[in-house]
């Protein structure tokens, strides 16, 4: 029981001091669950976090489970979920409650204009860093264009494009990641 | 009711189909809230992503709570929580029995090579489709390359950016004459 209670509020440390998502978050698990806990070794969570990055979903989601069922099965793994998750459930819940109200204030407004203008940038930004770890050649640069045109001009769900790129791999890629 | 269901598996389909997580997360989550069942405009899908920035956990966790909450209270928020986290637990409980066969598994890996260069295909296009959105007066384009400096020269926070931004939206649109 003092093991499940300390696993929930590890995980609720790590939802809650994670800004950004994604990759950010991993050094502060390793921290946590590996240095100071020591309830897996570092092998086993670099194995993690390889599988979980080609699973769909949120990294930190299927991270936080996945360790959650080494340390305690299946508790363990609803235990981790739901660490990660509240912090950003109750925090986004409180700014929907007054945001909803507020959002209209003039200089909330402003202030929204504002942000506004820096999100498509911050977007790009990460664009740019994806970018660096494809290689530049034919195959990939057709496929980019050819997934910006079908959702652009042709709204094409981004599942059925996600399916289909992935099937494209499985069938032509195969070899080179043998 | 029927709407609680609805926001749930749309929610599911967001986690099931989107790969590699943040702002790879985007394109799956705007055509479901956004253009499929407008549950929010895209105004309000650009509020959420910058507040996505300033608040701790992933983009898909806030996005979920914040368009649960806005369709039908607090009942939805966890939803569509719900509906994100899903596909994520039952494919790690899966692959926790398994997890040798997964990290060799060259089929996952074949599909993430073809993915990969669609995944930034399709974070382009919400680029595009946001700055449609966002970039609509002058002052607005002149944030946008403020702020797209700032992010090239200095590796800054995105908190510190979202910050900056929102008084870059106080000072063009209130102070500044133009």
């Amino acid at each position: 029981m003092k093991k499940i209670l300390n696993m929930f509020f590890t995980f609720f440390k790590i939802g809650s001091f994670t800004f950004g998502g994604g990759y950010a978050m991993i050094p502060l698990i390793e921290t946590e669950v590996v240095t100071k806990k020591k309830w897996i070794s570092k092998e086993d969570f670099l194995d993690i976090v390889v599988i979980s990055q080609t699973f769909p979903g949120a990294l930190v989601v299927n991270t936080s489970i996945f360790i959650g069922y080494r340390i305690g099965g299946l508790l363990g793994a609803v235990i981790g979920l739901l660490g990660v998750v509240l912090p950003s459930f109750f925090i986004i819940l409180c700014i929907a409650v007054f945001f909803i109200k507020f959002r209209d204030y003039y200089y909330v407004d402003l202030v929204f204009k504002g942000i506004s203008a820096a999100v498509p940038m911050l977007i790009l930004i990460a664009v740019v860093s994806l970018s660096k770890s494809l290689k530049i050649n034919y195959v990939n640069l057709i496929i980019i264009l050819v997934t910006i045109a079908s959702i652009t001009f042709f709204n094409v769900h981004p599942v059925l494009v996600i399916l289909l790129s992935g099937l494209y791999g499985v069938i032509f890629l195969g070899k080179k990641v043998k | 009711m029927s709407e609680l269901i609805k926001v749930f598996l749309s929610f599911l389909k967001i986690g099931a189909f989107s790969f590699g997580g943040g702002y790879a997360m985007l394109p799956v989550i705007q055509r479901e809230i956004v253009e499929s069942n407008k549950w929010i405009t895209s105004k309000q899908f650009i509020d959420i992503i910058g507040i996505s920035q300033m608040t701790p956990g992933p983009i898909a966790i806030n996005s979920a709570t914040f368009v649960g909450f806005k369709v039908s209270g607090i009942l939805g928020s966890i939803a569509a929580t719900l509906g994100v986290v899903s596909f994520s637990f039952l494919l790690v409980s899966i692959a926790n029995h398994y997890i040798l066969k997964f990290k060799e598994s060259y089929i996952m890996k074949a599909a993430l090579a073809g993915m990969r260069p669609a995944m930034i295909g399709l974070i382009i296009s919400v680029f595009l489709s946001l700055g449609r959105e966002s970039y609509k007066d002058v002052k607005s384009v002149i944030i946008g390359v403020i702020i797209l400096g700032l992010l090239l020269s200095n590796k800054l926070h995105p908190i510190l950016v979202i910050v900056i931004s929102g008084f870059l939206g106080i000072i063009f649109y209130s102070l500044l004459p133009i």
